[in-house]
This record gives C-alpha cells, structure tokens and sequence, in this order.
C-alpha cells in the first residue's frame, strides 16, 4: 500500500495541477508541491522503519538499493522545492503548472523507477522521466534552451528506445524458464538458467541505453548543453536523482548477469565505460568556462566513477553505492549554489563574474566547498567513496585502473578548480553591489553540504546496513 | 493465418524502404500511418486465438500509431509550412541502398540468433531491418520533424521485436510502453513547433549555438 501510494502521491497530484484550469496562469502551487514532497519524505521515511512486502504481485518492491535511491531522490526533491521558493520570488515561469506539474511528474517516475521490479515496468518509468523533465528543460523558451531540449530528447529517446529492445532481448533469454517474466528476484533465482547469448545481448543494449541516460561517455553529449541551458535546480535534480535511477537501471541488469556466473563477461565493459567516461570528463573540463557545463562534465566523471566500482566488484561495490549517494547529494548542492549566482548575475560564465565572495559572500563560500566536495577531497564523503572504489582497482590487482583513475581525479581537480576559484576569489568587477541571499536560496544547500560532510566523517549504523545489502545484492562486499 | 503474418511483415519492410526514398514529408508521414496500420494487424494474426489481450493491443496500436501520431505530425508540417526533406546528410539513392544493406544485414543476423520459440520466423528479422532502417533515417535526416518519423520507425522495430513476446510481457506493460511513444512524441511536436518559430526552419543542423 505505502509503495503504491510512493508513486500514485505524485502522479495524482500532477495530473490535477495539469488538467484542472484552477493551475492555469503563470502562478505555481508551490505550497501543494512542498506538502507532496513532505509527504513522500514521510511515507519513504516509514519504508525505512518498517520494511513493507511486494506489492501488486512482486511488481513494486523496496530492496535495499532501490530504496537508497528513492531516499536520495525524495530528500533532493524536498531541497529543490524548498529552493524553489526562493527561486519563485525571482524568476515567473511563463506556465506555473508546467513547472510544477513536470517536477511533480518527474517524482512519481523516479519513485516508480526506484521500487520497479518488474523491468519492463522500470523501463516505462526511466522514459517517464525522460519526458517529465523535458519540459522542465525548455522553461526559458529561448532558442538555447530549444536546441538543449531538442539534443536531450533526441538522444535520450534513442537510449530508451534501446533499452527497450535490450529489455525484451532479457526476455528472450528468460524464455520459459521457471519464474515469473521479468520480476527481478525471479531472473536472480534463476539466472544460470537463462539463456547466455540473450543475456549477454541485454546486457550490452540496457547499459548503452541506460548509460545514455546517465551520461556515460560516449553517450554523454546531451548532458552539457542540457545542464547548461536548463534551470539550475532541474539540472541539480537531472545530475542527483535522474541520473542515479539510470545507474539503478544498469545496476539491475547486472545483479542479474552476475547472479548468471556472467561477470568476466560484464565486468571489463563496465570498467571499459567508466574510464573512457572519466578521461572525456577531464578532457572537457579543462578550459571550461561555464560553471553548469563544467559541472555537467563532472557529472559524466561521477557516472564513470559508479560503473567502474561496479565493474571492479568486491568492496567496488560498495564504494559504488556509497557514491551515488554522495555525488547525488553534491550534485544538488552545488548546482543549487550555482543557480543563485545566476540569479544574482545573469550567469555562471568566467567573463560574468569575479570575486564573488564579495557580493555573494555564503554562495560562493558554499560553491568553493562544493568544488571540494565534487572533487572528492577529505573531509567529504565522495573522498571515502572514491577512496573506496580505489581500495577495490588495488585489491582486484589491477593497479593500472588505480593509476588512471587517480590521474584523471588529478587532472579534473586543476580544470575545476581554476574555473571555480577564478570566480569566486578576486576583486568584484568597480560598482557591484552585495545581493541579499534570501534564506529559502541558501538553506536547502547548507543542508546538503552537512550530510555530504557528514557522511565522510560517518556514515550511520542503518545506511551502513543497507548499503552493505545493496552491494552484496551486486555481488560486492562491505569493507 | 501464418501467410497473411508474413505478407504484412513484407509490406512492412516496403514501407520502410518507401520512407527510406520519399522527398516529401507528407509522404513519409503517410508511410509510417500505413506502417502503424500494418503493426495493428500483427497481434490479431500472430495470437493462437483471438483474445481480449490481442484485439485491445490492436486497437491500442492502430489508435496510437496509425492515427494520432500520423495527424498530429501532418498537423506539425501544415503549421510549419514544409513540404520537403532537401539535401539529406546522405543522398536518397545512397540511403536506399543503405536500407536494402540493411535489410540484408538483419536477415543474416537473425539467422544466427538463438530463438527460443519461433511462431513467425519472419518476425525478427524484420524487426531489426525497421530497427535499422529507422535509425539511418534519424542520423541521416535534417529536417527535425523527419527525425522524429525516424525516431518512431526505430520504435516500431522494437515493437515488432516485442511481439515475439506478447504472451510473456503483461497488457498493463504495453499499454506503458504506448503511452511513453505517444507522449514523447507529443513533446517532440511541440519542440519542432518551437524550432520552426524560433529559427524560421525545422532545420535541425542549425541548431548549433551550443558547443564546447
């Protein structure tokens, strides 16, 4: 009941701010949103405490990875809405039910993406939350957001469409094998019955399709322009929650093919496409001087830094899960901080700003920590996740992967920092003026950065609990 | 039952290739209205018997792919006044060939996949020829609007491919899956709506303002 009403909260309520005229006008219900978020954060916040059954036939169902994920997805969206009312006091949307009606969208599909066991039904959701954000993304209605929309639809569509066929190609390879069609712990059951040359087929077609829709390179050339052009809280909620149900999606399909004794198999593709991701992300960070595309590139490195883990197994694993939890709360943070200093100046370019602790003291002392934390340096939790993931390159005896990737980390920290730095510190261009930061702008991201830097410091006996479930679930182990 | 399955998967292969080698738009729309009709005959005459399920998927599939889709895109071409595709990145001669490659290549593939039940065998290979054929015409193509008939051929091939399934993969599903094409192309209407009025083109290689 409480997993149905996860999803169905959301998707009513967007359903009524689109279809009844009281949400016409330029108005958003911003009030309505913020009680469906709290109310969502409540109701995951119970599957915590009492863990509930599968429901509609093993259809819906909180795992301990899928349930990390909805948690991290609601509390984003809490922050987000309570951003966006400081945000609201600023900029008008052309249409408010657009606005609302799309976030409140994009949460039913990320709920639905998160609790799906049923894969064909995660599929519907992933392309549910596709489209939900497209919207979202076109809010300015400028011929830049256009060409951004239009990129990620294409793109993305063509990912989806792929991952269809690969979730078929899963059927295919379950043919009449005992179990329920698609359910998940049925495939995992059975899956050194299934069929290895299908599998393997699936395999590839649902990583390069959900790997689209997380950006892993090559498939990542939607991700700049998109965070680029659209506002920064969509961007904060594409790079921290969007992007983790795609890694969820990759993550299902693996726990399946390693449960199928596949794993030499899928484990160098995996590692294959996390370092290819985090050599483009260093390549294109370098002489960056848009603050959201630098992070949307970061964003690609992130993604990279999540299959490998995966790919690497053991305490990868872990460290895997661990990230997407930390870069999924980073990510918020600091576009959230990246969107006030648009707000303040029109722009998150080099050439629009300079010494921005001057005028914008909290935001850009919260951006400087944020390049921090992105770049996984102690004290933040991306530094033990990313320590973890190395800890798992040396282990596997693989110290050249552990060499790459500490390059590259290297390489991506001097690009971010430069750009990041270069705006911050400084003299403020003769005449500008100190903006008040209003509290609702700063509040949601002083909160996202406490329990980024919690989590480096320690991370709470239940996380730790289903975080070590979730890896062993992919064949990995706590450290 | 099994001769009329496989007359309508060879007209289905035509209307790719009829898509393929169209200059004007209104006839590739036209093309793909035909090819959704086609796709809605499919669950009637690959079901053992006629049931609740398959006539519902039928309808489900003419309504979305054979009516609403094909109006709402000839819609979009009459707003944004254009009548051809010219100068497609890759020639319409040197793109037929490349579907008939296409076609060929599937063929092959197919032949080598491990089936685990064939009740059409034309089925797959037909699906991955459209799969294909869907693809070359949104790489290809300029025009934002043919992309999208591209992006929806592509879908078709994966819907046949899913046909192979039908008994496995629950109605709810499908009818998921449906809604999902039908919205996203909506969406995409509505962006190729706003491409013309902003750049005076569907033109979507003029999209470029954008770049690293």
């Amino acid at each position: 009941m409480r997993l149905l009403a996860v999803c169905a909260l959301p998707l009513f309520t967007a359903l009524a701010v689109l279809g009844f005229p009281m949400f016409r006008g330029r108005r958003v219900p911003v009030t309505l949103v913020a009680v469906v978020a709290t109310t969502h954060l409540v109701l995951v916040s119970s599957l915590w405490l009492a863990p509930p059954r599968p429901t509609l036939g093993g259809w819906l169902a909180a795992d301990p990875l899928g349930l990390t994920v909805l948690t991290l997805t609601s509390v984003l969206f809490l922050v987000t809405v309570i951003y966006a009312v400081g945000y609201l006091q600023r900029e008008k949307p052309r249409s408010g039910r657009v606005f609302a009606g799309g976030l409140l969208a994009f949460l039913a599909a990320a709920s639905l993406v998160a609790l799906a066991h049923h894969l064909a039904m995660l599929w519907v959701g992933m392309e549910a939350t596709t489209l939900s954000v497209a919207p979202l993304v076109f809010l300015r209605r400028d011929r830049r957001s256009l060409e951004a929309t239009w990129k990620y639809l294409v793109v993305s569509s063509v990912g989806i469409a792929l991952a269809l066929l690969g979730t078929f190609f899963l059927a295919s390879a379950q043919g009449d094998v005992a179990g329920r069609p698609l359910i998940l712990p049925d495939l995992v059951e059975h899956a050194r019955e299934l069929h290895p040359a299908w599998l393997r087929a699936a395999f590839l077609f649902l990583l390069v399709g959900f790997g689209t829709k997380m950006g892993l390179a090559p498939m990542h050339t939607w991700k700049p322009d998109t965070y680029g052009e659209a506002p920064s809280l969509v961007s904060g909620l594409m790079a921290g929650a969007l992007t983790s149900c795609a890694f969820l999606g990759v993550a299902r399909v693996t726990e399946v093919v390693t449960a199928a004794g596949l794993g030499s198999f899928a484990q160098p593709v995996l590692i294959g496409f996390g370092l290819l991701s985090l050599a483009v992300a260093a390549v294109f960070i370098i002489g960056q001087s848009d603050v959201k595309r630098l992070l949307a590139y970061s964003s690609v490195e992130h993604m990279g830094l999540l299959v490998l883990g995966l790919g690497l197994g053991g305490v990868g694993a872990y460290g895997s899960v661990l990230h997407l939890v930390n870069n999924g709360l980073a990510k918020g943070w600091v576009f959230l901080v990246t969107g006030n200093v648009v707000l303040a100046t029109g722009s998150a370019t080099a050439a629009g700003n300079r010494g921005l602790v001057r005028t914008l003291p909290v935001s850009a002392a919260l951006l400087v920590l944020g390049l921090f934390a992105v770049t996984g340096s102690p004290p933040f939790g991306l530094f033990m996740s990313e320590f973890t993931i190395l800890r798992a390159a040396i282990d596997g005896g693989h110290p050249w992967i552990a060499a790459v990737m500490l390059l590259m980390l290297a390489i991506i920290f001097v690009g971010m920092a430069v750009l990041v730095l270069g705006i911050a510190l400084g003299e403020p261009d003769p005449g500008t003026i100190p903006v008040r930061e209003s509290p609702w702008l700063v509040a949601g991201p002083i909160a996202l950065a406490a329990i980024v830097l919690m989590l480096g410091v320690y991370i709470p006996g239940p996380l730790h609990d289903i975080l070590a479930r979730a890896a062993a679930a992919l064949g990995g182990t706590a450290p | 039952m099994h001769s009329a399955a496989q007359l309508v998967l060879l007209l289905v292969v035509l209307s790719d290739l009829a898509v393929l080698g169209t200059t004007r738009l209104s006839s590739c729309i036209r093309g793909l209205a035909a090819q959704g009709l086609l796709l809605g005959l499919l669950p009637l005459l690959l079901a053992p018997q006629l049931s609740v399920h398959a006539v519902s998927l039928a309808l489900g599939t003419v309504v979305v792919k054979a009516i609403v889709l094909p109006w709402f895109l000839a819609w979009a071409i009459r707003e944004a006044a254009v009548r051809r595709e010219i100068e497609p990145l890759v020639g319409f001669i040197a793109s037929q060939l490349l579907g008939a490659l296409a076609v060929a290549l599937a063929f092959a593939i197919a032949s080598r996949l491990p089936l685990p039940t064939v009740r059409q065998p034309l089925l797959v290979p037909v699906s991955l020829a459209t799969l294909m054929i869907g693809f070359i015409v949104l790489t290809t193509r300029r025009k934002a609007l043919t992309q999208v008939v591209g992006y929806l051929i592509l879908e078709n091939g994966i819907y046949l491919f899913g046909l192979t399934h039908t008994e496995r993969v629950p109605f709810l599903i499908e009818l998921g899956v449906l809604l999902d094409v039908f919205v996203g192309v909506f969406i995409m209407g509505i962006v190729v709506f706003h491409i013309n009025r902003e750049f005076d083109s569907l033109d979507s290689t003029r999209l470029t303002e954008l770049t690293d």
